[in-house]
């Protein structure tokens, strides 16, 4: 039997459901090309998301996380993103100065209608995180198989 | 000092303006003095303030203030700081509590002390620039600037922001205290050089959770790290995963309500530098989202609490640390 060696990253997409859950539906429903390696998790408002549900995905064996929400302004609550962004700039330096490397944690504002910017992104943070390989620093090994 | 301070939590109490005085007695030995509740005049006889006494007492507040009558407490520049952070956060009763501040000239590190060979250590004086320490040995003299703590050294402010009346002069906010510098200097790393670091630093924590407890701004009635749920609750790190979230989400807890006043870091049984992390986001939210110190003003609002349309995106990480 042939052993497929190569590396296949997992991502997790956290993705508001007004606008970026909406907007993965539309890349799905236009047949935009993105890698299945990408798991989407939906989450009432990017604000939903609080530091430890990104620790935890690394744990359980993201290689990636990547969060979607309503652009600036947009928020269906009026200003859940608002706290979220200023919340994950906070989280991502930290993991930047505790020595983990800052591309593996993403954010990204994509709207219902931009089905061909949420295929897009997908593609280049799939691509940034095969060049990177394995999560290693973030790793917990007894979830490891 | 002590004399004075005595005298004026007997006449308070004596007075009926407050019915228990916080302060500090003396513990196991000279050279860790505990905050103590002291409830009559004669057990004010046992109440101790010298150099050691470098705990923050604004916390135990929380408790006191939901008993009856007022507490009298001495809180330094740091500690009122944590005190206006509690207040801010509706943790404590004002009406409750009495205040005396109390000037700081910066406590002593006892392991400094230790590393300059000082054993059998029973008492402290502060003279000028020097501390003379009573030992079982004699007296011995030691430069003021090789035994203070770290935070003292880059003592952010030695104005107390909150008090009823003050013994001794009130001091000033040092803007130039260079706290962040060892900040900085991680920041230059590599992201490589700044992993091993940390490792070397985290991997020694027990998971005592002596930094979440005496944290003045940890102080939830039910903490993350106590849900049994969790698979993280009461119990040493597995993994180095663990040991990275405990550290990650303790300080992230905190952000934008830590008055850093440096309790974590001395109370650390494996001397890990958590002050290191509560600064980064200090630093960070200060250059980010403008200048704000926890603490200063009482009803303040936090940066993670609010935002402005024109706040920086989270990219600005990766541009910051590739312009290096």
């Amino acid at each position: 039997m042939q052993v497929n060696n190569e590396f296949k990253p997992k991502i997790v997409a956290f993705c508001c459901n007004w606008c970026s859950y909406a907007g993965a539906d539309l890349a799905g429903t236009n047949r935009a090309n993105y890698p299945a390696d990408v798991k989407i998790i939906r989450v009432p408002c990017s604000c939903r998301v609080n530091p430890m549900f990104i620790l935890r995905a690394f744990q359980r064996g993201a290689d990636g996380v990547i969060l979607c929400g309503c652009h600036p302004g947009d928020c269906h609550y009026t200003t859940g993103n608002y706290y979220a962004r200023r919340r994950m700039t906070m989280l991502f330096s930290m993991l930047n100065y505790l020595g983990i490397e800052k591309e593996r944690t993403r954010v990204e504002w994509v709207s219902a209608a931009e089905g061909a910017k949420f295929a897009a992104t997908m593609n280049e943070f799939v691509e940034t995180i095969t060049k990177l390989g394995e999560n290693k620093r973030l790793e917990d090994l007894r979830c490891k198989k | 000092m002590q004399e004075v301070m005595v005298k004026r939590a007997s006449e308070l109490m004596a007075d009926g303006t407050v019915v228990r005085v916080l302060g500090w007695k003396n513990g196991e030995f000279a050279y860790d003095p505990t905050p103590a509740v002291f409830e009559s005049a004669e057990a004010l006889n046992t109440f101790v303030y010298n150099d050691f006494c470098s705990s923050n007492l604004s916390k135990y507040l929380i408790a006191l203030s939901k008993k009856d009558g007022k507490t009298l407490v001495f809180l330094k520049p740091c500690d009122s700081y944590s005190f206006n952070q509690l207040l801010t956060e509706h943790r404590i009763d004002r009406e409750k509590v009495y205040i005396i501040g109390i000037e700081c000239s910066g406590k002593v590190d006892e392991a400094k002390l230790r590393e300059a060979g000082c054993e059998g250590i029973l008492g402290i004086k502060s003279e000028g620039d020097n501390f003379v320490v009573e030992t079982l040995y004699g007296d011995k003299t030691f430069a003021k600037a090789d035994c203070l703590s770290e935070r003292c050294t880059t003592c952010k402010s030695r104005k107390v922001v909150a008090y009823d009346e003050m013994i001794g002069e009130n001091g000033e906010v040092n803007s130039e205290c260079g706290r962040f510098d060892q900040v900085a200097e991680l920041e230059a790393m590599t992201p490589d050089e700044r992993y091993e670091f940390w490792r070397g630093e985290l991997s020694r924590c027990i998971r005592c959770n002596a930094c979440r407890n005496i944290c003045p701004a940890c102080s939830c009635e039910k903490c993350v790290f106590d849900n049994p749920n969790s698979g993280i609750a009461q119990k040493a790190a597995a993994d180095s995963f663990e040991e990275n979230m405990f550290h990650i989400i303790r300080a992230f807890h905190v952000a934008g309500r830590c008055t850093d006043c440096g309790e974590c870091s001395r109370v650390c049984p494996q001397h890990i530098p958590l002050h290191l992390l509560n600064r980064k986001f200090i630093k960070d939210m200060n250059e980010c989202y403008g200048e704000y110190q926890a603490g200063e003003e009482a009803g303040s609002r936090a940066p993670l609490v609010s935002f402005t349309q024109e706040d920086c995106e989270p990219s600005i990480v990766y541009e910051r640390e590739a312009s290096k």
